[in-house]
């Protein structure tokens, strides 16, 4: 009984660091998409440093859980070499990108999530997952400031930009539920003083972001039944295609190396 | 033949950043603690940014330097928490960041003190001291500049991002 229980709550251990880790990790690889693609240099370089610390942000946290898990796979057989059920990350992570507006809304929907996560890690009986929490909301911080002030002026701005960032949040919005999604990792790992069950930070959040997308005219779309479930391994049709490009290099030439 | 604690920071001081050569690692605060012993030394570093791509040149040049200067076994320790902060970039760092033409960071409290949205900081030029000073871009060349542009002597220039 007591093994069945160590094991429990390893593996929600092990879950709970996955699905922080790979929501930034995927986040990160679509960011990248944007280098050399930006509207303006300036926006170009914006997002690829997101996307930089994104994967900073990836590789300790995957690094943390390939110690965890203590089968020997390290951050780039974490990242490169799993299939596609093994990814824990939120769906909204692994949408398209599409136009520069919903990109910056998604990073600011996101940013806002990780902005509530992060405190709440400090006190983490984990004392390796508190040392990049606290490391990583100062990083954080920009991200939310950059994809907020866009989201206000591209909500706020030309019919439209307006247009666009409406249907962009109606797109989005939905996928949010998963954030805040009751799950037995949750519990478990709420129990183990790893982490807060995510549940608890929705009333935070939505009081960070529903003020932004006011100054933003933006409305939210109502409640829905929807909810995607890419924290339990369960991902879009988008998600495929974006391993597809991220795994090649590794799949093609095992161990390559820069 | 090995080196001493102090010795091993009196190289670690001429180990340049690889973005700001003006500024040496210790000067940026990312080398927390040297210690020495049985012909090893070892050095603690605090990483900057989680994506900076620095970071692991910095190591190899800890190590080469140390290594040039006569220690025999180097270790690169790296420690996370507590997190860096641009707080820990030494007074003098600061004078040659201004003096390289990057304005450097207001106090770590200052970035996460709520802001109203839009709100960009007013940063002094570091070429004129003027602070009729505006903000072209929120990110620079790397994660922990911003690109700014002096509306009186008409420079652009980068300024340090505090965290």
């Amino acid at each position: 009984m007591e093994a069945t229980t160590t094991t429990a709550s390893s593996t929600a251990h092990l879950d709970y660091v996955l699905r922080i880790g790979d929501s930034a990790l995927i986040l990160g690889q679509r960011l990248a998409e944007w280098c050399g693609h930006g509207p303006v240099i300036e926006e170009d370089i914006a997002l690829t440093n997101t996307a930089l610390d994104l994967i900073g942000q990836a590789r300790l946290l995957l690094s943390h859980a390939g110690h965890l898990e203590g089968k020997g796979r390290d951050e780039d057989a974490l990242a490169f070499l799993r299939a596609e059920p093994g990814y824990r990350n939120l769906t909204i992570c692994e949408l398209p990108n599409e136009d520069f507006g919903r990109t910056c809304l998604r990073n600011f929907l996101f940013a806002a999530f990780q902005m509530q996560l992060w405190p709440a890690l400090a006190d983490s009986s984990d004392a390796q997952l508190a040392a990049i929490a606290g490391k990583s909301i100062k990083e954080t911080r920009y991200h939310l400031q950059h994809a907020s002030d866009w989201a206000v002026r591209l909500g706020d701005g030309t019919d439209e930009s307006q247009a666009r960032m409406q249907r962009a949040l109606d797109t989005l919005w939905p996928y949010t539920a998963e954030f805040f999604s009751p799950q037995a990792t949750d519990a478990q790992a709420e129990a183990a003083g790893i982490g807060p069950a995510w549940s608890s930070l929705a009333g935070a959040w939505e009081q960070a972001v529903l003020p932004v997308l006011e100054v933003a005219t933006l409305k939210v779309p109502a409640a829905t039944a929807f909810l995607s479930r890419g924290k339990e391994g369960r991902h879009s049709e988008h998600m495929g295609h974006l391993l597809a490009e991220m795994q090649y290099l590794q799949r093609a030439y095992p161990g390559a190396r820069w | 033949m090995t080196l001493t604690a102090e010795q091993a920071w009196a190289v670690l001081a001429r180990v340049a950043d690889p973005e700001i050569p003006v500024i040496s690692v210790t000067e940026l605060g990312i080398v927390r603690e040297v210690s020495t012993g049985a012909g090893a030394v070892e050095v603690v570093v605090t990483p900057t940014y989680s994506g900076c791509p620095a970071t692991e040149m910095i190591e190899r040049s800890i190590v080469e330097a140390l290594r040039e200067a006569g220690a025999g076994e180097v270790r690169v320790r790296t420690r996370l928490a507590p997190a860096w902060t641009t707080d820990w970039i030494t007074a003098e760092a600061r004078e040659k960041l201004r003096r390289y033409g990057i304005a450097p960071p207001g106090t770590a409290a200052d970035a996460s003190a709520a802001r109203p949205i839009g709100f960009v900081p007013r940063v002094e030029c570091p070429l004129c001291g003027s602070r009729n000073t505006e903000r072209l871009s929120a990110f620079g060349a790397t994660a922990c500049k911003a690109l700014y542009r002096c509306r009186d002597c008409r420079e652009p220039f980068e300024h340090f991002k505090p965290i």
